[in-house]
């Protein structure tokens, strides 16, 4: 398998889709001519011309409702915000329209649109650039959720976003751009909905997805040199969510920590730690811990900044108190 | 948020309660001290006080109905509370309880549902534990009370019951030995002998027959001379021992009278159509009662080579199970000890046993006169479940004319 970085395998994902179907695609800021503003979608415009790589204003509003529109008239837009923070500008035509049309539409309509762009903390941004969003979209009936961790599940996953018929939210994380893995060489998609073990375990399961997950790796590996033997499950998919995966695992290790770089009140995490309670109650030996982002907007100074997210130490720190060391 | 009513025990011996009434109804308060509803125990009638307030937001368990120490009777909390969790969380546990009582029921017939948790000083102290160590808990049947939590704040977690290694949960059987037995000082003199397991199965064998049947004693005085001289007679040529004609005699007069041959068996009479009857033999360590099987159809001398085979094997502790389990009467002879008379405990499944004294020179009115007779004293001890005083007269009745007339056994 060839090593390639996220930002290359999402790219691939696009091209061979596009070369593959006419009808999808790509519009955003600075996609087109500038090839992306973090060159996610270099050489795109020089394949596929005007008509299919389309440099938008800044109006996410504007932009998000006419590739809604597009998607309902047949097209199959992939629209790129330059980051999920401006999504929010954009958040009633994906809330009101996307997520609703084919509903209210009594199936009349299909929405075959992707919203794809980074997410979740980066570096230096403050409050108002630096939010992970995914408990936002995920709370919304309608929507598809999706959140890779690799690149390897970037590409197959993104395939498959770009294929369904139903609007999707496509995560991606600035900082995760230039991270590198293996990628499979031949086409291949991984379905929305299936979640995947990263790391067999019996001790205790860590439930982690996007960027946090390689936190989740790096501090399985440290807890192992000390004997504890830790299952990590990146979900992938947010909505809907693998819950067979997820509980297989609390049943097999009685233990469970969720890593989640959004807020902890009504977020992913708390979700999956209610599902828990509820259906593997009886297998559980711990209350689940829940490692998240602190409850407060994103600090700009660095040192606080790094303080409010997810960290290896803290994941660490949870996984000793579920297994009451 | 709303909690659970359990039923507490109410007596030292009770594992059910019928609740006969429900003195405080579905969406009406009580304060501690009001008298929630009354509860006959196996004794009598008690009233369940509470011992917070609150008001009683669902029945569980409606008059008349019973229910196990430790198992929910109801929910209470603040009025209005959502209680649904709570409720469904019943269901499955009575599902669950089905489910468990079925599988026991297959392994073993007398125990019951084991209680969730078996409360301490009749006082139900909420026991901190994993969801997951608890389930474990059941399934091993370990008493979370006896468990020692290492979790934050004391809770009981899966390592601690795994860790575990004493007794299982304690069924009826061992709690009532808990009753009859009480925590002792030793000092340097005393010896301490460890309870072997026959001295214990003894102890919990006897202790269940005398506190589950009622027992009743009748004493009569039997003539032993006819006795006696028959034994002298045929022992010119044999070597009996008393025992087999004892046995011979009282095996006849059981097979004409059926209910003194029969035992209680849930809530039907079984009248044994065998008459298998148990001597008890002492021994160093303890009692045993080899068993005459089908004594009625057996002439002393078969009884009596029968009986010398099994003391033997009894002393030398050769027995196998069925030599000595499933009688369906007991005698015990303690003659050659000087004692005169006594009173047996019965020995299940039977239902009655008889307690033979030794035989004296006494003397006798007879006819106006003094005369001296070998009087031998035997005590009938009999299940009253079973078996009414005027059947068990009549049967020591029976059992004196055939020991005064021997020649009564054969007809």
């Amino acid at each position: 398998m060839a090593i390639i970085t996220m930002r290359e395998a999402l790219r691939q994902a696009m091209d061979e889709e596009m070369a593959r179907d006419k009808n999808i695609i790509l519009m955003g800021e600075e996609v087109a001519q500038y090839n992306g503003a973090y060159k996610v979608s270099q050489g795109l415009y020089d394949k596929y011309g005007e008509k299919r790589v389309i440099d938008t204003p800044i109006t996410e509003n504007g932009f998000a409702g006419v590739g809604i529109g597009a998607a309902m008239a047949g097209l199959r837009p992939i629209v790129e915000f330059m980051t999920f923070n401006f999504a929010l500008q954009a958040f009633d035509q994906i809330v009101n329209n996307a997520a609703k049309m084919r509903y209210m539409s009594g199936g009349q309509f299909k929405v075959p649109v992707v919203f794809r762009g980074p997410n979740g903390p980066a570096e230096y941004l403050s409050s108002q650039h630096s939010q992970a969003t995914q408990s936002f979209f995920a709370h919304v009936p309608g929507l598809k959720v999706v959140a890779p961790g690799t690149p390897y599940d970037a590409k197959g996953l993104l395939k498959s976003a770009i294929r369904d018929d139903n609007p999707v939210i496509f995560l991606e994380s600035e900082l995760m751009y230039s991270w590198e893995g293996e990628v499979l060489e031949e086409e291949y998609v991984i379905d929305i909905g299936k979640a995947d073990v990263k790391k067999d375990g019996s001790d205790v399961t860590i439930i982690s997805y996007s960027k946090p997950l390689k936190y989740a790796m790096e501090s399985a590996e440290i807890l192992e040199k000390e004997g504890i033997n830790v299952e990590v499950i990146d979900i992938r998919s947010i909505r809907p969510l693998d819950e067979e995966t997820i509980l297989n695992s609390v049943k097999k290790t009685n233990r469970c920590v969720i890593v989640d770089e959004s807020w902890p009140f009504v977020s992913v995490a708390s979700h999956i730690g209610w599902l828990i309670s509820h259906k593997a109650f009886d297998y559980l030996d711990a209350p689940v811990e829940l490692v998240t982002s602190e409850d407060v907007p994103m600090p700009y100074n660095h040192k606080l900044e790094l303080a409010a997210q997810p960290s290896v130490e803290k994941i660490i720190k949870a996984v000793k108190k579920v297994m009451y060391i | 948020m709303a909690e659970k009513l359990y039923m507490i025990a109410l007596s030292p011996t009770m594992e059910k309660g019928t609740i006969v009434k429900w003195n405080i109804k579905e969406n009406e308060s009580f304060s501690e001290g009001d008298v929630l509803c009354e509860v006959e125990t196996d004794k009598t009638t008690m009233d369940y006080e509470a011992t917070d307030e609150g008001t009683i937001l669902k029945i569980l368990i409606p008059e008349g109905g019973k229910a196990a120490v430790g198992e929910p009777i109801a929910i209470f909390g603040e009025p209005g509370e959502d209680i649904s969790d709570l409720l469904s969380e019943e269901k499955e546990e009575i599902e669950n309880v089905e489910e468990k009582t079925q599988i026991e029921k297959q392994v073993e017939t007398k125990n019951t549902t084991i209680p969730k948790e078996i409360p301490e000083n009749n006082d139900l102290k909420r026991i901190k534990i994993s969801p997951l160590a608890r389930k474990i808990a059941l399934m091993k049947k370990i008493d979370i009370s006896k468990i020692k939590g290492t979790g934050p704040g004391g809770r009981i977690v899966k390592r601690d019951v795994e860790n575990y290694t004493a007794e299982p949960v304690r069924t009826v059987k061992e709690i009532k030995r808990e009753y009859a037995s009480i925590q002792v000082e030793t000092r340097d003199e005393d010896v301490v002998i460890p309870l072997s397991d026959k001295r214990r199965i003894i102890g919990e064998r006897l202790s269940q027959s005398k506190y589950t049947a009622p027992h009743f004693y009748l004493t009569v005085s039997v003539d032993m001379s006819n006795v006696l001289e028959n034994r002298k007679m045929l022992n010119k040529k044999y070597n009996l021992s008393l025992n087999a004609f004892i046995i011979k005699i009282v095996a006849n007069t059981l097979k004409k009278h059926r209910r003194i041959n029969a035992t209680l068996n849930n809530d039907s009479i079984i009248e044994f159509g065998r008459v298998d009857i148990a001597l008890a033999v002492a021994q160093e360590d303890g009692l045993i009662t080899p068993i005459v099987r089908n004594a009625d159809k057996k002439g002393i001398l078969q009884i009596d080579d029968e009986l010398k085979t099994l003391i033997d094997k009894a002393k030398n502790n050769k027995l196998d199970p069925e030599e000595y389990t499933n009688a369906t009467f007991t005698i015990s002879n303690l003659g050659s000890f000087g004692v005169d008379e006594f009173t047996a405990i019965i020995n299940p499944p039977g239902s009655a046993i008889l307690a033979i004294g030794m035989i004296k020179e006494t003397p006798v009115v007879e006819n106006g006169e003094i005369v001296i007779k070998p009087i031998m004293k035997m005590t009938l001890s009999s299940d009253h479940r079973v078996i009414d005083g005027a059947l068990a007269a009549a049967f020591m009745k029976d059992l004196k004319d055939t020991f005064e007339n021997p020649i009564l056994a054969i007809l």
